[in-house]
């Protein structure tokens, strides 16, 4: 089913104002998601589909598309590998509707 | 910035515009800082407004607030995976003005109340993150932002910061929130014309219905779906909890689930030919009762989602965010008249003023819902099936019986659950809403 979604396209119809080069969510410890977190739940959680699981089986971020919900650093807690801020003022998603 | 304010406010959703509203009113110098590029554009909501709580801070608001269409008609549907069984609820008495809720588009109407905010004197800085509140020793003294400077001081904060509740946390007046506690909901709005969704719907012009679903559309998870009509558009959405969607063994995501929602054969022909023009994420704080964290300090006060004021089980969430906030505005106002310091015993009046309002009165009604739920993923999966084939069973002509066919019934709910499994479901299901 999952593979039916394209959710690149759904993002695609959103504004963003991107903070270049300054992502506001990192990945604190990559060796802990690739070693230490077997569910990598971020990577189908996501609602942008921002983090995602590489052959080697680390989990890259790419926060371009990120809708700001929060639900990552809530799901990460047993790991508290993911360092969560709001990006800068006026940078990051711009609902047209909301 | 070298000013110094009786009151900031950190947010320009429901909450934050209440409260800067209510003060800026009453004559108290409000700063209001947005980290949108304008009030609205971070805010996402389903979006049902309920009038009264707006009624008692802009008694006039339907002069000029940007409504989408009253609503006439409220539809609850429990679906399978082709079918649903529902109620629909539509009386005439509600085309009768004053309406008592409408549909609207958050961004469109934020931007309205921030303008109000503006007018009775408030002054908003869009563009701005406040990082971190400045304290002296327990106490909030005000805020650092990434612009104007840094700092900015107060008499009082009151955070209206939404559901992540960023400023709080960090300053570690409660913990980061349980996955348990929160829903996560996506949705997307989709253009169609005024005629199209009038038609559809079966309502005139103005008028709208508000759909509300559980079933086989969360795939067993505790959630629920919805789907509401705007003048040309609609928004349709679904939600669930989101520890559910981490443990989910179908590692289902959410907008693979919205998807599906939209091709169910009862959902398809409603949204058809609808342009997608917007498709957003948000998080939704269900906690209820005991997750409300401590609301108020020394010279803090928190309001709206960011104190997890929402009451899951109606789907409320910005009428409290708006009653909060103004019953913190009140607490500030009367304590600047009489004179008191912004201490930790003055600003319990705010605690008093929702204990004694319907906010915590609902949240305390329903306080043991959200654990019954948790321990209860049949109401969402088995139930909604076995009343679908019921239905099915009853209203199919086939040649057998109608005696036969309630005894199938019956032995189908039993199949599934346990006699004493459906009555200890009844059970707690009653004592968790009445």
């Amino acid at each position: 089913m999952t593979a039916l979604v394209n959710v690149e396209e759904k993002l695609f119809q959103n504004r963003y104002k991107i903070d270049a080069g300054r992502p506001h969510i990192q990945i604190k410890d990559p060796d802990l998601c690739k070693n230490r977190c077997r569910a990598q739940a971020c990577t189908y959680v996501c609602p942008a589909a921002c983090y995602k699981t590489e052959g080697n089986g680390a989990v890259t971020l790419i926060t371009d598309g990120c809708l700001e919900c929060g639900s990552c650093r809530i799901i990460c807690q047993d790991l508290a590998n993911v360092q969560w801020e709001y990006p800068r003022g006026g940078h990051g998603v711009l609902f047209k509707f909301g | 910035m070298k000013e110094r304010f009786d009151a900031i406010v950190v947010g320009a959703g429901p909450s934050g515009n209440a409260a800067a509203y209510t003060m800026a009113r009453a004559g108290l110098k409000v700063l209001q800082i947005e980290r949108g590029e304008s009030p609205g554009s971070k805010n996402v909501q389903g979006a049902i407004l309920y009038s009264d709580a707006l009624e008692r801070i802009i008694p006039d608001f339907r002069d000029d607030a940007p409504l989408e269409r009253h609503i006439i008609e409220q539809r609850m549907w429990v679906l399978d995976d082709r079918s649903f069984v529902g109620t629909h609820f539509r009386s005439d008495d509600y085309n009768k003005p004053p309406f008592n809720r409408y549909t609207i588009i958050r961004a469109q109407f934020d931007r309205w109340f921030s303008q109000k905010v503006r007018d009775a004197g408030a002054m908003l800085i869009c563009e701005t993150t406040v990082e971190h509140l400045l304290m002296d020793g327990g106490r909030v003294v005000g805020v650092h932002c990434d612009r104007l400077g840094g700092d900015v001081m107060a008499d009082v904060v009151v955070m209206a910061d939404g559901v992540n509740s960023t400023l709080a946390r960090k300053a570690g007046f409660h913990p980061e929130i349980p996955a348990q506690n929160v829903a996560l909901a996506v949705k997307e709005i989709l253009f169609l014309p005024e005629e199209t969704i009038q038609s559809r719907f079966n309502v005139g012009e103005e008028e709208g219905v508000v759909i509300e679903m559980i079933g086989k559309i969360t795939e067993g998870l505790v959630g629920t779906g919805f789907l509401y009509t705007n003048k040309d558009s609609l928004t349709i959405g679904v939600g669930c909890i989101l520890d559910d969607f981490k443990n989910n063994p179908q590692r289902t995501a959410p907008y693979a689930m919205l998807e599906r929602m939209k091709r169910h054969p009862s959902i398809a022909p409603l949204i058809e030919g609808g342009d997608m023009k917007e498709y957003c994420a948000h998080l939704i704080p269900e906690g209820g009762f005991f997750a409300v964290p401590r609301v108020h300090g020394d010279g803090w006060l928190i309001v709206g989602d960011s104190g997890g004021f929402v009451n899951a089980a109606h789907r409320e969430g910005s009428n409290l965010a708006m009653t909060t906030g103004r019953l913190a505005a009140e607490t500030i106002i009367e304590a600047r008249k009489e004179g008191w310091p912004m201490t930790a015993a003055t600003l319990k009046g705010y605690k008093d003023r929702i204990d004694d309002s319907f906010v915590m009165k609902d949240l305390h009604k329903y306080r043991h819902l959200p654990a019954v739920l948790e321990k209860s993923p049949q109401f969402f999966s088995t139930y909604p099936e076995l009343v679908n084939r019921a239905a099915q069973t009853m209203f199919t002509v086939d040649g057998g019986d109608k005696a036969s066919k309630e005894r199938e019934i019956r032995s189908s709910f039993r199949a599934s659950r346990s006699l004493m499994g459906l009555m200890t479901d009844a059970y707690r299901l009653w004592r968790a809403t009445r």
